[in-house]
């Protein structure tokens, strides 16, 4: 059995804990950060605009380029430190959530988190790319709470 | 095969000088009045360049990092309060130049840091160098070009500038809270690390010193440049003493080929606003600074930043603008100012340059830049309008 867990700082370890609850010990876990292009590349637009100033050296972009790849690494040690278990760390970097699709074709479950605000139950629990990942993927998904649900209502709210 | 990476735009634009000087384009008078203008303009740009490298060398960036980091206390929206408030500062002190180059990385490796999602605090970041680069003449190369042209105190521009400044800032900081509420809500992760505190004292009273110099100077009617020009040398006299920089790390540091890019560039501007495109747009831009004529000319200026880079747009409005007044110097000031959000690398004219000198930016990821773009720029730059109104209702211009 193949589990991906999806990394995303913030809401990580909710989807390591429930790797290690939901599955098999014997089952083969892929810890899989995607690193987006679009912050390196905001700051490299950015630089760009300071038209006639921008040697390349001193690129932000590139800096940023840099911490993130380091940023992805030390996030993926500390989610295999707190799994526990043997695992496989995959980094991978392009469009985030077409990249977790990608990996998870032929797995057998997805493992990632709501996101939003955590104070309530609904309406909306998903940003666009965790959204356009349910709704592509084509394995099993688990979707976990970043923490524990708030306690739910006497009635689901009607929201909007 | 000709390798033009990382050329700098003089080796483009010092030619064209050259040529629209050598086919009588401009008159040699016009030209040499263009150098003569711009040319305190960019020694005080040089200064406040190296100022800011200086004090990134003394660790004052560094210092907001850990700063941020220890007191957004692993709370996103608590940091992206306190990414707005350093963004602002730097910005408007130390020019968009530092917190683009010298403040952006920072933010990242805080952000990653505290273990919380990255991309809002950089993108307000990015914002705000240019949005909140509106309160002092220093804070953008094109409020150099229009104090000068201004005919401003330093004071007196921070005065009207002010209320433009912050309203624009609040309106950044509702778009950027609501268009990221996902990101920010999603938490950060990482458990607080223990770094000693840091405080660049030396840093921090040089530049508190520097602003002194720009009211002090502003009083007494001297230019202000000389009052960067004083701070940086402070900085610079400090790590040459204790070894810690080079003559031509601080040279460098002033970007020469690019003090010789912006003359060139007013030149050709100057050349092209002469044969013909002062009488095209004299047309276009309304007269008088009641507010829709103001609102007119921000929107206009913004339009013109977007396709042709802020730097040429101003250069090209600023004489057409200038004999209305203050008011509409100022509202062509928002304009380029806060109207580069709005495109990827500030405008369309850089985009294509990328392209042609770069070529590897086919996999840049626009789209949500620029719908983040197109919420905050027309409300700063309309709320920013109105304010400046205000400022020049009860300031007078």
């Amino acid at each position: 059995m193949t589990v991906i867990v999806w990394i995303v700082e913030g809401t990580w370890p909710a989807c390591v804990d429930a790797a290690r609850t939901h599955t098999a010990a014997d089952a083969d876990i892929v810890l899989l950060h995607v690193t987006g292009h679009e912050v390196p590349g905001a700051a490299h637009g950015a630089y760009a605009g300071l038209l006639g100033r921008a040697r390349p050296d001193r690129d932000p972009g590139t800096a940023v380029e840099r911490l993130a790849a380091a940023s992805a690494e030390q996030l993926l040690a500390g989610a295999a430190e707190r799994l526990g278990r043997p695992c496989t760390r995959q980094e991978r970097s392009g469009r985030v959530e077409r990249e977790v699709v990608t990996a998870a074709q032929g797995a057998d479950l997805l493992i990632l988190a709501r996101d939003g605000d955590r104070t309530h139950l609904g309406p909306r629990s998903l940003g666009p790319a965790s959204r356009f990942i349910v709704d592509h993927a084509s394995c099993p998904v688990l979707l976990v709470w970043p923490e524990t649900a708030p306690s739910m209502a006497p009635h689901p709210p009607h929201h909007r | 095969m000709i390798r033009p990476w990382g050329w700098p735009e003089a080796i483009v634009a010092v030619p064209a000088a050259g040529v629209v000087i050598a086919t009588g384009a401009i008159s040699l008078d016009h030209a040499a009045a263009e150098a003569a203008r711009l040319g305190p303009v960019i020694g005080f740009l040089a200064a406040v360049l190296v100022l800011a490298q200086l004090c990134d060398d003394e660790g004052l960036f560094h210092a907001c990092g850990a700063w941020m980091a220890r007191r957004a206390a692993g709370r996103p929206r608590r940091l992206l309060v306190l990414v707005f408030v350093t963004a602002s500062l730097i910005t408007a002190v130390l020019s968009l130049d530092a917190t683009v180059v010298l403040l952006t990385p920072v933010v990242f490796a805080t952000a990653a840091r505290l273990g919380a999602r990255a991309k809002p605090h950089v993108y307000a970041c990015i914002h705000l160098s240019n949005t909140a680069s509106l309160l002092l003449p220093v804070s953008n190369l094109t409020n150099l070009l229009v104090f000068a042209a201004s005919g401003l105190t330093f004071t007196r521009f921070a005065a009207l500038m002010a209320l433009p400044w912050l309203v624009a800032i609040g309106a950044e900081y509702v778009v950027i809270r609501r268009f990221f509420a996902i990101d920010l809500d999603a938490g950060a992760e990482a458990p607080p690390t223990d770094e000693p505190r840091e405080l660049p004292l030396f840093a921090l009273l040089t530049v508190a010193g520097t602003l002194a110099g720009f009211v002090l100077t502003s009083v007494v009617g001297i230019n202000p440049a000389w009052a960067a020009a004083a701070g940086a040398a402070v900085l610079a006299a400090r790590a040459l003493a204790q070894r810690r920089t080079t003559p031509t790390a601080i040279v460098r540091a002033a970007a020469l080929p690019f003090c010789a890019f912006v003359l060139a560039l007013g030149i050709v501007v100057r050349a092209v606003v002469d044969n013909g495109l002062a009488d095209a747009l004299g047309h276009v831009i309304p007269a008088g600074t009641e507010l829709p004529a103001l609102l007119a000319i921000a929107g206009l200026a913004a339009v013109l930043a977007n396709l042709i880079n802020n730097l040429p747009a101003v250069l090209v409005l600023l004489p057409l603008t200038a004999p209305t007044g203050p008011g509409a110097v100022l509202a062509v000031l928002l304009g380029v100012n806060i109207g580069p959000n709005l495109t990827y690398a500030g405008s369309l004219a850089t985009l294509l340059w990328r392209r042609i000198v770069r070529g590897h930016d086919t996999d840049v990821e626009l789209g949500e830049f620029t719908r983040l773009g197109l919420f905050a720029v027309p409300a700063a730059l309309l709320l920013s309008v109105v304010a400046l109104w205000v400022s020049l209702q009860a300031i007078g211009g």
